[in-house]
């Protein structure tokens, strides 16, 4: 790995536009080596335009990327050898079995890791011999795993890996990636999952509208709202302008306030001050509560605070 | 394949022993994705059907419904009823070679339209006959001449010119054995075709190819493969269907097997760089399947599968001995029924092969990996 202290990917400018769509928009990125990065958004926020552009598959219409320090239009070939690439919809032959699709996958690179350790490695040792048609959507999904990391890649690019996921499958697919990156390896994943991004991601990229709004380890960027805690209250048969978002932050506490579909929610840095001045307050006002619901602050109410809508109403 | 061996070799240059070189050549990805198309083809019953069965079964189909008939029976109906009719019965049902039907008046013109009789005989008043038949089917006027020759012959009629007769049936001018040749391309047409352009369509419907391109994978591999894997299917699928019309109906091979096989290979090669030229840009079954059916069945009906293409007009000849599949069923007749050489066939590989070389170009051009 010669190129160790050269940055495992490093985008700069990147544009593309399909027809009067801009699905990038000026995106800058520098991922480290060895890093999990992540580029976490809603749909449509131009995630897979972008890992695309870097995996080689979409030209851009303008900007750079380097690639483990290369570039694709000088050293495509070079580069595929060392790179893993989980695309974010591929549906694998389900005529062939699992050890028939990694092998072939393993025939397309010069080096690369046993067929057998890598089906081990994903957890797939007792479905070796079984059809992929009849895989279920996480054993697929790992699969697709194995394909990408059965060349033994320097970088690892993972568009969505675990949408679409019961929540055991989801978490086995963490810590396989987890290892992944215990292992050494750098990984550029997208999601548009805040608690998978903060679970894996030693940096986050919050990308909206084709360019990245917040960037940082998930802790510096939650710590940019100000506030540990997010309140959820609701008022029932409040009159119109009963509750006014410009007043509530005057609350002991509160840092900011939102109203979205009646539903309040206030940004709070201690909740033993501000939610017994939210009650005062509401009961001066002759308002009564409806629902009450507090939470640590996460990366979805980053992008509610950087934005104004939710991660999944998009 | 040299290919294949240089990249094992390039591979691991320190392995010299015989079984590691043979796990390594087993390992290049040309041999992994050809074994590929076998498992993924064999695993589909119905196209091993298709591919296999099918054509034997149709042959089987129309070689027994064309079958040499016992000359001279022409089914003949005659109108009964009348004491003239009932002779005109009697008299034909006599002279040998016919079959009679006596019927109604209603039930003869609906023997004779729906083709269950030949001709229909009736009494005319006058002491004569009146022959009803369709002027356009040869069994008719064939049945109007005969059953007249029966009945003038019966009432005494004494035939100027002494004639004799000699009987040849020559094997290989049956309808089984023009339509065994035309069967062989057709399947060697669909295979092409089908065979490239569906499995394409659906790699890259399932975003399998972009999958496939993100890997340091050899695009001339993924394509080979396919040449490969078509080119074993075709030495199965010309063993079976000339082996079985050999057995079934005494259907010829007089050219050489090595002609015919290098007519087989080029005919393959070709429908498959048509396949491959199909299946370049598509996105979608349904609109590769709309392609294809546009491509293929011109050359059902023009290229002489089923009958002959001197059929049709003079002017549109030449058009239709330029398609592929006219080229390659004149090469496999004159190879299989009249053992011509390879001189005779030189036309038909010229535009064969031209035909191979204009779509590869243009399918490598225009080919969407993404």
């Amino acid at each position: 790995m010669r190129s160790s202290s050269a940055p495992a990917l490093r985008v700069a400018g990147l544009r593309k536009a399909y027809g009067d769509v801009v699905a990038v928009d000026g995106l800058d990125l520098t991922v480290a080596s060895g890093e999990c990065f992540g580029l976490l958004g809603p749909n449509g926020a131009g995630k897979t335009t972008t890992i695309e552009i870097c995996e080689g598959l979409t030209e851009p219409d303008a900007g750079e990327v380097e690639v483990l320090g290369r570039r694709w239009d000088q050293d495509e070939r070079a580069l595929r050898e060392r790179l893993g690439i989980q695309l974010q919809e591929t549906q694998l032959a389900e005529k062939l079995t699992v050890n028939e699709t990694v092998r072939l996958f393993r025939s397309f690179y010069a080096r690369g890791r046993d067929v057998n350790e890598v089906i081990d490695v994903v957890q797939l040792g007792e479905k070796r011999q079984a059809r992929v048609g009849k895989l279920s959507g996480g054993q697929k999904q790992r699969l697709a795993l194995a394909c990408a990391i059965v060349g033994d890649p320097e970088l690892l690019f993972l568009d969505e890996p675990t949408t679409g996921l019961d929540p055991q499958s989801r978490r086995q697919l963490w810590d396989l990636i987890v290892e992944l990156r215990a292992s050494g390896r750098s990984i550029v994943l997208t999601t548009h999952y805040m608690d998978e991004a903060e679970r894996l991601c030693d940096r986050v990229a919050i990308v909206d509208h084709g360019h990245v709004i917040a960037l940082g380890t998930p802790r510096e960027l939650i710590a940019s709202l100000g506030a540990e805690h997010v309140v959820e209250f609701t008022v029932t048969d409040a009159p119109a302008g009963a509750l006014s978002a410009d007043e509530l932050p005057a609350l002991n506490g509160v840092k900011a306030a939102r109203e979205h579909d009646g539903r309040w929610t206030l940004e709070v840095l201690e909740l033993a001050r501000a939610v017994p001045a939210l009650l005062a307050e509401l009961s001066r006002r002759g308002l009564t509560l409806g629902e009450l619901a507090t939470h640590s602050a996460t990366l979805e109410d980053v992008f509610v605070s950087l934005t104004g809508r939710q991660l999944r109403d998009v | 394949m040299s290919d294949v061996v240089r990249d094992a070799v390039r591979r691991e240059p320190m392995m010299h022993d015989a079984t590691a070189v043979r796990a390594r050549w087993r390992d290049s990805s040309l041999v992994q994705l050809t074994l590929v198309r076998f498992k993924e083809f064999l695993r589909e019953p119905e196209a091993v059907f298709w591919t296999f069965a099918f054509p034997v079964i149709l042959a089987l189909g129309l070689g027994i419904a064309f079958r040499n008939k016992p000359a001279d029976v022409l089914v003949i109906g005659v109108v009964r009823g009348t004491l003239a009719g009932d002779s005109i019965a009697a008299r034909l049902a006599s002279a040998p070679g016919f079959k009679v039907k006596g019927m109604s008046e209603d039930s003869a013109s609906r023997a004779l339209r729906t083709g269950e009789v030949a001709l229909v005989a009736v009494a005319n008043g006058a002491g004569g006959v009146e022959y009803r038949f369709d002027d356009t089917r040869p069994e008719g006027r064939a049945a109007r001449a005969a059953a007249d020759d029966a009945l003038q012959r019966a009432a005494g009629r004494r035939d100027p010119v002494a004639v004799s007769e000699r009987q040849v049936r020559e094997k290989g001018s049956r309808y089984i054995d023009f339509v065994v040749p035309g069967l062989l391309g057709m399947n060697i047409m669909g295979g092409g075709i089908w065979g490239l352009g569906f499995a394409i369509v659906e790699a890259r419907r399932r975003n399998l190819l972009k999958r496939l391109v993100s890997t340091p994978m050899r695009r001339s591999h993924y394509l080979a493969s396919f040449l490969l894997s078509r080119f074993v299917f075709l030495i199965l699928e010309v063993a079976v269907l000339v082996g079985s019309a050999a057995i079934f109906f005494d259907v010829p091979v007089r050219g050489t097997v090595l002609q015919l096989g290098v007519v087989c290979l080029l005919a393959a090669l070709s429908f498959g760089g048509l396949g491959l030229l199909i299946a370049s840009r598509a996105r979608t079954i349904e609109g590769v399947s709309g392609l294809m059916n546009l491509t293929m069945m011109p050359m059902w009906v023009l290229s002489g599968v089923f009958f002959s293409s001197a059929n049709f007009p003079q002017v549109a000849q030449p058009f239709i001995k330029a398609l592929p599949l006219t080229a390659t069923n004149d090469a496999l007749r004159a190879t299989m029924l009249q053992g011509a050489g390879w001189g005779a066939v030189a036309p038909q590989i010229g535009v064969i092969a031209a035909w191979l070389a204009v779509t590869f170009v243009l399918a490598l051009r225009l080919f969407r990996w993404r």
